[in-house]
């Protein structure tokens, strides 16, 4: 079916009175450091050997293995998208390396037996792995290059029945979960970089909360990326049993690099009757300098599907990193009464490309989502919103809710808005609102007339502009979000 | 405290300030008048540093500084504070958060520590109800959906707030019913002392029944014609706008 397109704004903001904007002094990149660790690495290239290669380091099942290799062969037969507004490079997935681990004493039982170095550049980062120097009521998995370093309070957790680890250790010791679930919501036959991801995939975070429990912490998982030439695979698995719920977040840092590096992820969420995940990111992988070289390319694939009846999922992310942003989290609202949310802050500066948004598919009755996305763009960046709305035929009384705002910061970037809408059942509500606005040079003077600098003015703005989605994010994190927005926005007014 | 001396500013080339003089003393309160299109608004943007007025000759002195070479977030630090005739909506930024931000960069560059939450509540309840603003105002966005009276009343508010030495309002009376310029006028009056200096910019006389000058000057085609003293506001009302056309 070819979707029917109701709106589509194209926007680029013309030079005028406006005296804001011009030079652009980007500030450092504040994660930009690279960490001095030795690491075991498979070979530059991507063929059957290395995903087998793969398997065997890590240990795996024959089953494992099988749907790495499904999922390579098929990969071998796709070609990459194209319809997403973006200037996507040519990449040359033979001159990626697909497995770099920090080497280290195996298994790591305690935090002494993990690298003091790998202890400091998580401490530099600002997540200590010593759970006595926790924030308080938060787990974390942190995740350097190819494997999962090391997992915090998973003992307080497993008390309640929680299961917070590795995903290469779920596969060793949750198999049965595993294989009932994974790829049950992406499959590996989903697009390009799902295909890519499921063949050479190496380590991410599994998560289970069994029936009736309400995790008492948030959990959270740490990405980084170290290595030169490496990409990042990693997956999530996340299964919420009846009546459960969780609150989990990830983040995401890499050193500078001048070459692009690839990072392709999955997600997959599933929540059964009555349970609720919330599942929050705040993205900063390196966007590249101030000429756009380098950078991340983030091509992520995350999904969940709302089984039961009464289930809800909610998305929320702050996008400030990465060199090309390609990402929809999305739901799947099969259960009668569920609920998907998406909020959603995607800043783009510099040379900066975002396509991103969600989908929202309404299967069951009474199903409800609303989509808050709001766009910021500066300097040279362009930044898209993507989404769809689809109520099937026996989705009986749907609701979906959709604000779409753009920003614009100077008069050389774009914002484009691309909602799709879908709907095959008499009974939806379907509501789109969308605004386009610019930060003008007459609130910029009215700031800085009450004292108030031009970059502290921008930022107070655009928190301000942000605040609905911001909100939505567990407190530790709203603060940090906060910063990063001004951060990433420094030097887009002059 | 503010030496002008032969200012001229344009905007896209037109000349619209051509050599004004005033010297303004700690004390004293000054008003400007003058028919529309006169450059009262322009002189008003140009001592609070808008950058769309390009300041083509002549010098401003204030506190011994050179005024025109700092930067409007420097000179509002520096205690001049300008009253707009139209404020602007900053949506989704809290009156709170606003000036908690501008009272905070304010004392760091006079080298004070930051203001703590409760004092700083506490500050803005008293200042509010110097000018009798709402209390629900402060937790909304900073003028939006205010009325006319609201956010001139408002800015009168952030005055308070700020205490600067040097208050240019400009046409802060426009849009005003009587009650309302009455309460802006006795917030205004309640903020004057010994140490600062007020400059009120209005189209009308009847605001100097409330803010009582001490000098009153005419501006005309970019030039101030006249000036003396609260007598002078008397003369124009009687006499319009034409006397002062006519006379020049």
């Amino acid at each position: 079916m070819v979707p029917f397109i109701i709106a589509e704004s194209h926007e680029i903001m013309n030079a005028d009175q406006d005296q804001i904007i011009s030079q652009v002094t980007q500030t450092e990149y504040k994660y930009g450091f690279v960490t001095d660790v030795e690491s075991d690495a498979l070979p530059k290239g991507l063929n059957e050997d290395i995903v087998r290669q793969i398997s065997e380091i890590k240990g795996e099942p024959d089953w494992m293995l099988e749907f790495r290799l499904k999922a390579y062969r098929y990969w071998t037969t796709m070609k990459l998208p194209e319809w997403a507004h973006l200037k996507l490079p040519v990449i040359d997935y033979q001159d990626i390396i697909y497995y770099s681990a920090p080497r280290s004493r195996q298994p790591l039982g305690s935090l002494d037996e993990v690298d003091p170095e790998l202890i400091e550049t998580f401490n530099k980062l600002g997540i200590p792995l010593d759970e006595q120097k926790q924030l308080a009521g938060v787990a974390v998995d942190a995740v350097m290059d190819s494997i999962s370093v090391k997992t915090t309070f998973r003992d307080a957790l497993a008390g309640q029945g929680i299961i917070f680890c590795s995903f290469s250790e779920a596969v060793r010791e949750h198999p049965d979960l595993v294989k009932k679930y994974m790829g049950s919501v992406v499959p590996y036959r989903d697009n390009f970089f799902a295909s890519l991801n499921s063949a050479v995939f190496s380590d991410g975070s599994f998560v289970f909360i069994p029936k009736g429990v309400r995790c008492p912490m948030e959990l959270s998982t740490y990405f980084r990326i170290n290595a030169a030439n490496t990409g990042q695979f990693e997956r999530t698995l996340i299964i919420a049993e009846e009546g459960a719920y969780v609150s989990y977040l990830e983040g995401c840092t890499a050193p500078k690099r001048d070459k692009n590096q690839l990072h392709a992820a999955i997600v997959e969420i599933i929540a059964h009757t009555d349970a609720e995940v919330k599942y929050s990111t705040v993205q900063n992988w390196y966007p590249g300098d101030r000429e756009g070289k380098g950078g991340i390319y983030n091509f992520v694939t995350k999904r969940g599907i709302c089984m039961g009846d009464r289930s809800k999922i909610s998305w929320t992310q702050v996008e400030t990193g990465s060199a090309i942003t390609w990402k929809y989290p999305s739901c799947i609202l099969r259960g009668d009464h569920s609920v998907g949310e998406f909020y959603s802050v995607a800043v783009t500066n510099n040379h900066q490309q975002a396509d991103t948004g969600t989908k929202m598919i309404h299967l069951g009755k009474n199903t409800r989502s609303i989509i808050v996305s709001k766009g910021i763009s500066a300097g040279l960046s362009n930044n898209s919103y993507r989404g769809l709305v689809r109520v099937s035929k026996n989705a009986d009384h749907a609701r979906n809710f959709s604000q779409c705002d753009s920003l614009l910061l100077g008069d050389r970037c774009g914002a484009h808005t691309f909602p799709y809408i879908e709907v095959d059942n008499q009974s939806a509500v379907v509501e789109h609102e969308a605004t386009t606005s610019k930060i003008g040079e007459d609130q910029i003077f009215y700031c800085n007339q009450r004292g108030i600098d031009t970059e502290t003015a921008v930022g107070l703005i655009v928190n301000g502009y942000a605040r609905e989605v911001l909100n939505k994010l567990p407190m530790e994190f709203a603060v940090e979000a906060q910063k990063l927005l001004q951060i990433t926005l420094e030097g887009s007014v002059g | 405290m503010l030496e002008i001396r032969n200012l001229k500013a344009s905007i896209d080339g037109k000349e619209i300030l051509k050599g004004i003089n005033l010297t303004v003393n700690a004390g004293e309160v000054h008003a400007i008048m003058g028919p529309n299109g006169s450059g009262k608004s322009t002189l008003a943007a140009v001592l609070a540093g808008r950058e769309v007025f390009e300041v083509t000759g002549g010098e401003v002195t204030y506190c011994g500084q050179d005024l025109l070479s700092m930067a409007p977030e420097i000179r509002a630090r520096e205690g001049i504070f300008l009253g707009f005739q139209y404020p602007v909506e900053i949506p989704g930024v809290s009156m709170v958060n606003f000036m908690r931000t501008a009272v905070n960069e304010k004392r760091k560059y006079l080298g004070q520590p930051e203001m703590g939450a409760a004092d700083f509540l506490k500050l803005m309840r008293d200042r509010k109800a110097l000018v009798d603003l709402d209390t629900s105002l402060a937790n909304r966005s900073v003028n939006e959906g205010f009325s006319g009276g609201e956010k001139k009343r408002n800015e009168i508010f952030q005055m308070a707030m700020l205490e600067p030495k040097l208050a240019i309002l400009d046409e802060t009376d426009s849009g005003l019913d009587i009650d309302a310029l009455k309460t802006v006028a006795n917030g205004v009056n309640r903020l004057k002392n010994k140490e600062n200096a007020v400059i009120v910019i209005t189209h009308y006389q009847r605001l100097l029944d409330y803010i009582v000058p001490d000098f009153v000057h005419v501006l005309f085609d970019g030039r101030i014609v006249r000036s003396g003293d609260k007598r002078l506001a008397f003369e124009l009302e009687e006499k319009g706008y034409d006397w002062i056309r006519e006379a020049n």
